[in-house]
C-alpha cells in the first residue's frame, strides 16, 4: 500500500505491506534507526515518536495509519551543530548509559514539555513511567527533563531544527 | 606505581560529560539491529513449546515450501557431533554432561530451547514459516522446583543419575566447633525468586561469510568478544584469525548479554551454510525465554553468635535452581552465594554449601552481583534476626562485626571445587558505615521505626556489602601516536553502556599527559588488540584502565628513544609535552617531525587478585498493611572505590544499580507454572521499575582506600549497590511491621506477598 506522510519535515511516500508497523517502516524503509524497538508490544516506550504533536508508540501503530500525518522522530529533534537544550540536559545529568531507551525518552519528554513547559517533578515522573530504562534508575532522567523546562518556556530556545 | 600519572588528576576524577552521548542523544548510535549487509537474509528460531520431552523428529517440509524461505536448519545439519556451549568459567569435568547443545536433538529440556533455525528473505516470512514447523515431541513430566528435582523419579540427564549437578563448598575456620560453643544460634530458610538482567536492547547478530577469503565477520558481540571468538572458531572448525567479532553499540548487559548462547553459533553457521549474510534480532518474549535467567536460590542457613553479638559462625546448605543446562558462566552465582555470604563481616567460621540443581526452566547465568544479591539477602536478614533476639541495636551489631581496617587484607572462605582463595584487599568499613548513617540522618529517621503514620508503617534499615572487581587474568591495550599528533587507544575491554569510551580516554589522557580531545578509544572488537578478555565482574576500569597506563608508559619510552638522538641526549633526559619533546639543553622538537610515521606500543596488565569496593546502604520504607504495598521513601548509599575516574558515570552506576536491586526486591519475578511454561512472557507481566516507583535515591562515592593491586588504585565498581538491596529492603519491611512480628524470608516483597505475611502473622 502507498502511504504518504511527513517525517522530520520531509514529505515521503512509501510502499508497505499493510501489516508493517510504523516503527519498522521508519527503521527499515526510511533508515531512521534512532527509533528503537525494545519490546514490540507497547510497554517499553523505546519506539516513541511524535505524531501530530502527540507521543505515540510506533511499534503499535501501523505504517498505513500514519497516512497524512506529521511525524517527528529523535532525528528530527536533533541538529548537527550542537545538542538541543533537552539533549544537553540529558548529557549534563548523565541521564543515559547504554543509550537504548534514550530516543524514546527524548521524544516523550519533548512532547510533554512542548505542551506543558511547567510540568512538575511528579508530572514528569508520571509521563515518563511509560518508558522503561534499565540503566539509569530514572533519577537523572527526571532531573534532566526538569532542567530542560526553561528552554521550552521560551520556545525559540527549544526549537532544535 | 603511579608513575604514569605524574601530572595527576587533570582528567581522572573529573565529571567529564560522555563522548558516547553525542550520538545516542541524536539517535545516531549503531546498535546491532541497525546493522544491515547487502543481500542479507533473516533468521528466526523455532523453540521448544514444551518444558521436557523426547524430540523424535522435526518436519520442516511445509516451512521449506513457503516462498521466500531459504533453509530450515536442524541438529541433523551438524552431522554426528552436535556442538555444545562450552563452560567459559569453572570448566570442571563434572559439569561436562550438562552443557547445552546448540540445537536440541534427542531431548528438549526447557520451553524456549532452540530446535531449528529458519532463514528467509524477510523476518516476517521467517516468522510465518515458524507456524509451519512440526516437531514431534513425546512429553515427559517437567521438573520445575527443588522438591521435584530431589525426588529423582524424572531425570533431565538420564546418564547422570541425579538432577543435582554439583556442590560448591565454602569453608573457613571450624564451623562445627563454633556452633557447638555458641551462646546463640538461629536457623532459617530463605528463598530468592528467579529474575533476570533484562537489558533493554534485545540481543541480535548479523553474520557474514566471505567464501573467497574464508573469513567470517560477526556483528553484535558484547562483553567477551575474544572468548566467544575462540568458542566460535572451535565449534565452526575455523581458526581464530578467520573470524572478526565486531562490537557495535550495546544496549545494556548486566552480566547476561554477551555470554555465548546457541544463537552465537547458529547465526554464523547459517551465514556460512547459505553463503549469505544472515541477521537475527531477538523479540522480547524470546528474550525472556532464551537469555540467561538468574538468582533462583533456596537457603537453609544458621548463624552463631556470642551473647554480646559477635558473629562466630555461618553454616548451611543452599540450592541453586540453575535451569536446564550449565552454560558458560552457570556456576558463578551458586559458588558466589557460598563464598561471599559473609560479605563485609569478619565471620571466622564458615561452612556453606550450594548445590546446583537442574530443572526444566531456562538456564541461568550471571546477573549484576551474581550470588551476592542472594547471599547478602540471607546474611543481612540473619543479622537483624539475631540482633532482635539478642536485644542488640542492629546498627551496633553490624559495627561489632564489620571487618576492621587492621584486619585487612582479610581472607574470605575458601571455595572448592575449582579451588579459589580471595581476600578483601583494603578498606575502612567502619568509617564508611558511619558516613552512610550520618548522610542518611539515621538518628532522626530511626525514631520512625515501626510507627504508623497516615495509614502506613515506617521502617529503616542499613546494611553493608562488598563488591569483587577486576577479575584477571589480563587485559590488553595498544596505543598509536598518529601522524596528526592524536592518539588512538585500542582496548580489549567491551562497552555495555558504562561509558567506557569516556572513562578510558580520561585515563589515557592523563597517562599520556595530553588533553582529552587528543585521545580516541576503540574497543571491544577482536581486530584491535592481540587478545582481550572483555567486561565482566566489574573489571573494565581496573583491568583496561591499568593496561592503558602501562601501554602509555611503554609508548612514551619508545618516543623518548626515538627523539633522543635528535635532541642529543639520553632517552631518560627527554621531556615529553603534548606533541613536543625537549632535551636538557633546552632544544625542542616536534615528535612527529622527528619520527615521521605512526608509532605504537602494546602492553597487557596482569592481575590475579580481586579488588574489593565496599560500602553501606540505608533504606526508609513505608508499608501499607491493607494492601501490602511497600513504598521506598528513600535510599542512601556510600561506597569506596579507591580511585574514582569519573564521578558522573560512577554515581550513575550506583543509582542505576540500586533501582535494579529494588526491582529484584519488590517487583521482578519470572513465574513458571507446573508444566514449566513461563507465565511472565511480556514486559506487561514481568514488572520492571519505572520512573514513578523510586524517586528518592542518592549515592555517595568516595576515595578512601586506594587498591594496592593496580597502578590506578581503582576498585571495580560496576555491580555495586544492587548487592545488599534485597536484604536491606526486607529488613526495613520487618522493622516497619515489628508490631505484627513479620519477618520476611522470601523475595520479592510484592504487595500480595507482604499482605500474606501480615495476614499469617496476625493469625498466629
Ligand atoms: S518497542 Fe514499542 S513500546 Fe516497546
Ligand atoms: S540508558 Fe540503558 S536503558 Fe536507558
Amino acid at each position: 500500500m502507498l502511504v504518504k506522510f511527513n517525517v522530520n519535515g520531509d514529505t515521503v511516500e512509501v510502499d508497505v505491506e499493510p501489516r508493517v508497523s510504523l516503527a519498522d517502516c521508519l527503521r527499515d524503509v526510511l533508515h531512521l534507526t534512532g527509533t528503537h524497538l525494545g519490546c514490540e508490544h507497547g510497554v517499553c516506550g523505546a519506539c516513541t515518536v511524535i505524531i501530530d504533536g502527540e507521543a505515540v508508540r510506533s511499534c503499535l501503530t501501523l505504517a498505513v495509519q500514519a497516512d497524512g500525518a506529521t511525524i517527528v522522530t529523535v532525528e528530527g529533534l536533533s541538529n548537527d551543530n550542537a545538542l538541543t537544550p533537552l539533549q544537553a540536559a540529558f548529557r549534563k545529568h548523565h541521564a543515559l548509559q547504554c543509550g537504548f531507551c534514550t530516543p524514546g525518552m527524548i521524544t516523550t519528554a519533548h512532547a510533554l514539555l512542548t505542551e506543558e513547559p511547567d510540568a512538575d517533578a511528579e508530572r514528569v515522573r508520571d509521563v515518563l513511567s511509560g518508558n522503561i530504562c534499565r540503566c539509569t534508575g530514572y533519577v537523572p532522567i527526571v532531573e534532566a527533563v526538569l532542567e530542560a523546562r526553561a528552554a521550552y518556556a521560551n520556545p525559540d530556545k527549544a526549537d532544535a531544527s | 606505581m603511579t608513575s604514569g600519572m605524574k601530572r595527576g588528576n587533570a582528567l581522572i576524577g573529573q565529571p567529564i560529560e560522555r563522548v558516547e552521548d553525542l550520538r545516542f542523544l541524536r539517535g545516531r548510535g549503531t546498535f546491532v539491529a541497525d546493522v544491515n549487509r547487502e543481500g542479507q537474509l533473516h533468521a528466526v528460531i523455532y523453540r521448544s513449546p514444551v518444558a521436557h520431552g523426547l524430540l523424535r523428529s522435526v518436519d520442516a517440509q511445509a516451512a521449506l515450501n513457503l516462498p521466500g524461505v531459504h533453509a530450515v536448519i536442524t541438529a541433523q545439519d551438524f552431522g554426528a557431533d552436535v556442538p555444545v556451549i562450552p563452560l567459559r568459567l569453572q570448566p570442571l569435568p563434572e559439569l561436562v554432561p550438562f552443557r547445552q547443545p546448540m540445537l536440541a536433538h534427542d531431548k528438549v529440556r526447557y520451553v524456549g530451547e532452540p530446535i531449528a533455525i529458519i532463514v528467509a528473505d524477510t523476518a516476517a516470512i521467517a516468522e510465518d514459516a515458524l507456524d509451519l514447523i512440526d516437531a514431534d515431541i513425546d512429553a515427559l513430566p517437567p521438573i520445575t522446583d527443588r522438591a521435584g528435582a530431589e525426588l529423582g523419579d524424572v531425570l533431565l540427564f538420564d546418564e547422570h543419575g541425579s538432577n543435582s549437578a554439583i556442590e560448591w563448598n565454602a569453608v573457613r575456620g571450624d564451623a562445627e566447633a563454633a556452633f557447638a560453643s555458641a551462646d546463640y544460634t538461629r536457623r532459617e530458610t530463605f528463598k530468592v525468586q528467579r529474575h533476570a538482567a533484562l537489558f533493554m536492547e534485545p540481543r541480535g547478530f548479523v553474520a557474514e561469510w566471505n567464501a573467497n577469503e574464508e573469513k567470517l565477520t560477526v556483528w553484535g558481540v558484547a562483553k567477551v568478544a575474544f572468548a566467544n571468538r575462540t568458542i566460535l572458531a572451535d565449534t565452526m572448525a575455523l581458526s581464530e584469525n578467520q573470524i572478526d567479532m565486531v562490537e557495535v553499540d550495546v544496549g545494556g548487559g548486566f552480566g547476561s548479554r554477551g555470554e555465548f548462547y546457541p544463537e552465537d553459533f547458529l547465526i554464523p553457521f547459517a551465514a556460512r551454510h547459505l553463503n549469505r549474510p544472515v541477521k537475527w534480532i531477538e523479540d522480547r518474549r524470546e528474550h525472556l525465554l532464551a537469555a540467561n535467567h538468574a538468582r533462583e536460590l533456596e537457603c537453609d542457613v544458621e548463624i552463631a553468635a556470642t551473647k554480646d553479638g559477635k558473629i562466630i559462625g555461618l553454616r548451611g546448605q543452599s540450592w541453586a535452581n540453575i535451569g536446564a543446562y550449565v552454560r558458560t558462566n552457570g556456576s558463578i552465582a551458586p559458588r558466589n552465594a557460598a563464598q561471599f555470604m559473609s560479605g563485609a563481616y569478619a565471620i571466622e567460621n564458615i561452612q556453606l554449601t550450594t548445590t546446583s540443581i537442574t530443572t526444566n526452566k531456562t538456564p541461568t547465568g550471571t546477573y549484576r552481583g551474581p550470588g551476592r544479591f542472594e547471599g547478602d539477602f540471607v546474611r543481612e536478614r540473619l543479622i537483624d534476626l539475631a540482633a532482635k533476639d539478642l536485644g542488640i541495636d542492629p546498627v551496633e551489631m553490624r559495627r561489632r562485626n564489620l571487618v576492621s581496617s587492621d584486619q585487612m587484607p582479610y581472607p574470605l572462605a575458601t571455595m572448592t571445587p575449582f579451588e579459589s582463595v580471595t581476600e578483601l584487599d583494603s578498606g575502612d568499613n567502619h568509617a564508611l558505615f558511619d558516613q552512610c548513617l550520618a548522610e542518611f540522618d539515621w538518628s532522626e529517621k530511626v525514631k520512625l521505626q515501626g510507627k504508623l503514620i497516615d495509614g502506613r508503617y515506617h521502617g529503616v534499615s542499613i546494611g553493608c556489602f562488598i563488591e569483587g572487581g577486576a577479575a584477571g587474568p589480563s587485559e590488553n591495550a595498544r596505543i598509536v601516536l598518529e601522524l596528526d599528533g592524536s592518539y588512538t587507544v585500542y582496548l580489549g575491554s567491551a562497552a555495555v553502556g558504562q561509558g567506557i569510551q569516556t572513562i578510558m580516554a580520561q585515563i589515557a589522557g592523563d597517562a599520556l599527559e595530553v588533553p582529552f580531545d587528543r585521545v580516541r578509544v576503540l574497543h571491544g572488537s577482536t581486530s584491535h588488540v592481540k587478545s582481550g578478555f572483555g567486561s565482566f565482574h566489574s573489571r573494565s576500569t581496573v583491568m583496561g584502565g591499568s593496561a592503558i597506563v602501562l601501554t602509555a608508559e611503554a609508548l612514551k619510552d619508545k618516543i623518548r628513544d626515538a627523539v633522543a638522538p635528535t635532541l642529543g641526549c639520553t632517552p631518560t633526559e627527554v621531556t615529553l609535552d603534548g606533541g613536543n619533546a625537549s632535551g636538557p639543553s633546552g632544544g625542542v622538537v616536534s615528535i612527529m617531525e622527528v619520527i615521521g610515521e605512526p608509532i605504537e606500543a602494546e602492553a597487557a596488565f596482569l592481575n590475579k587478585k580481586y579488588t574489593y569496593a565496599y560500602g553501606s546502604v540505608a533504606a526508609h520504607v513505608a508499608v501499607d498493611p491493607k494492601t501490602g504495598q511497600v513504598d521506598v521513601l528513600e535510599i542512601g548509599s556510600t561506597k569506596d572505590v579507591g580511585r574514582m575516574i569519573n564521578p558522573l558515570t560512577l554515581n550513575g552506576q550506583s543509582v542505576g544499580s540500586i533501582v535494579q536491586g529494588l526491582g529484584g526486591a519488590l517487583l521482578e519475578h519470572l513465574v513458571y507454572d507446573k508444566e514449566g511454561q513461563l507465565l511472565t512472557g511480556t514486559l506487561a507481566d514481568y514488572l520492571l521499575p519505572t520512573a514513578g516507583d523510586f524517586p528518592n535515591i542518592h549515592s555517595t562515592v568516595v576515595e578512601l582506600k586506594p587498591s594496592p593491586l593496580n597502578p590506578l588504585g581503582a576498585k571495580g565498581a560496576g555491580e555495586g549497590e544492587i548487592i545488599p538491596i534485597g536484604g536491606i529492603i526486607a529488613n526495613a519491611v520487618a522493622a516497619a511491621l515489628v508490631d505484627f512480628n513479620v519477618e520476611p524470608l522470601e523475595l520479592p516483597l510484592s504487595p500480595p506477598n507482604v499482605w500474606r505475611l501480615i495476614e499469617t502473622a496476625q493469625k498466629t
